[in-house]
């Protein structure tokens, strides 16, 4: 007879995405914060613009 | 150096059109797993969970290999862009390798009837996991910039060699992990793949592998991102100190 084993699959499904769609964020995340720095520096070396 | 700045603040065209396409991909062998491959009769559906550990596995492998060679071309060189390129290769792998341990480990509970056991492959994958910990604190702990390249590149090629042993370790040992891909069906767990299987299974390959194209470009951006706004910071204290 096969065996239920349904919660293990959902749970690893939900897993696997999550951790995808996570390092996605922390890549669209890290690069927002850089471009913001970048931005401040240009700021902070043309005061007048 | 302001141009160069821009130049990666923007997506490129061809860098978005591959994000779609690893979505695409994605949900396709997702639907491939669900809906086409048959329900393994022992195993029940958690053997569907199979499909993108190792895909998961593979990818988190490949970003190591890319790592190395980058390493080897950044000792070669000493150029700045491939120290970028072979983190890049490291925190993918990482990602990715931690994933496949962590999927494995639900796929074990109601196979082996334990979460964890220091079987070869397990402990083999663990400590590649943690040597490419390793080298990331080293990198934390090393200021300087071209240092701090060239003790990482050492390292990422010194630390490979987790990577054939992993790869190698149920095919060398004794191990109650499967072989699936040219092993036997005697391993607890194990089971023969059919055409469908197969399909959905060279489906999430080919998917995982475009995403890991889509992460490690975006990646390395970041990496030449970092790099770039760190000269420039140290452009402008030498201006200012003049």
């Amino acid at each position: 007879m096969t065996p239920d084993t349904t919660t293990y699959m959902i749970a690893g499904f939900i897993i696997i995405f999550l951790c995808i769609v996570g390092y996605a964020a922390s890549l669209i995340f890290r690069k927002k914060n850089i471009s913001k720095k970048i931005i401040n520096l240009e700021d902070n070396d043309n005061p007048q613009t | 150096m302001k141009q160069e700045l821009q130049k990666y603040q923007k997506t490129p065209p061809l860098l978005i059109i591959l994000d779609v396409l690893a979505a695409l991909s994605l949900i396709a062998a997702f639907c491939l797993v669900m809906f086409y491959a048959p329900v393994e009769v022992e195993m029940g559906l958690v053997q569907k969970v199979f499909y993108f550990h190792v895909a998961a596995g593979w990818t988190g492998m490949l970003g190591f290999l890319v790592a190395t060679i980058a390493a080897v071309a950044c000792l070669k060189t000493g150029e700045a862009r491939w120290d970028a390129a072979s983190l890049a290769g490291v925190e993918i792998g990482m990602v990715f390798v931690g994933l496949c341990i962590v999927t494995g480990s639900l796929w074990a509970r109601p196979i082996w009837n334990t979460w964890w056991t220091w079987d070869p492959r397990l402990t083999t994958a663990l400590i590649m996991e943690l040597v490419y910990a390793a080298y990331l604190l080293l990198r934390s702990g090393v200021d300087e910039s071209s240092r701090k390249a060239k003790f990482s590149a050492i390292y990422a090629i010194v630390g490979f060699i987790s990577v054939p042993l992993t790869f190698l370790s149920i095919r060398i040992f004794r191990t109650i992990h499967p072989v699936i891909v040219g092993g036997s069906t005697a391993a607890s767990g194990s089971f023969a793949m059919t055409g469908r299987m197969e399909v959905a299974f060279f489906s999430s390959l080919a998917a995982f592998t475009i995403l890991f194209a889509a992460f490690y470009w975006h990646r390395l951006r970041l990496g030449l991102l970092e790099k770039n706004l760190e000269e420039r910071r140290m452009e402008l204290n030498t201006g200012e100190e003049s």
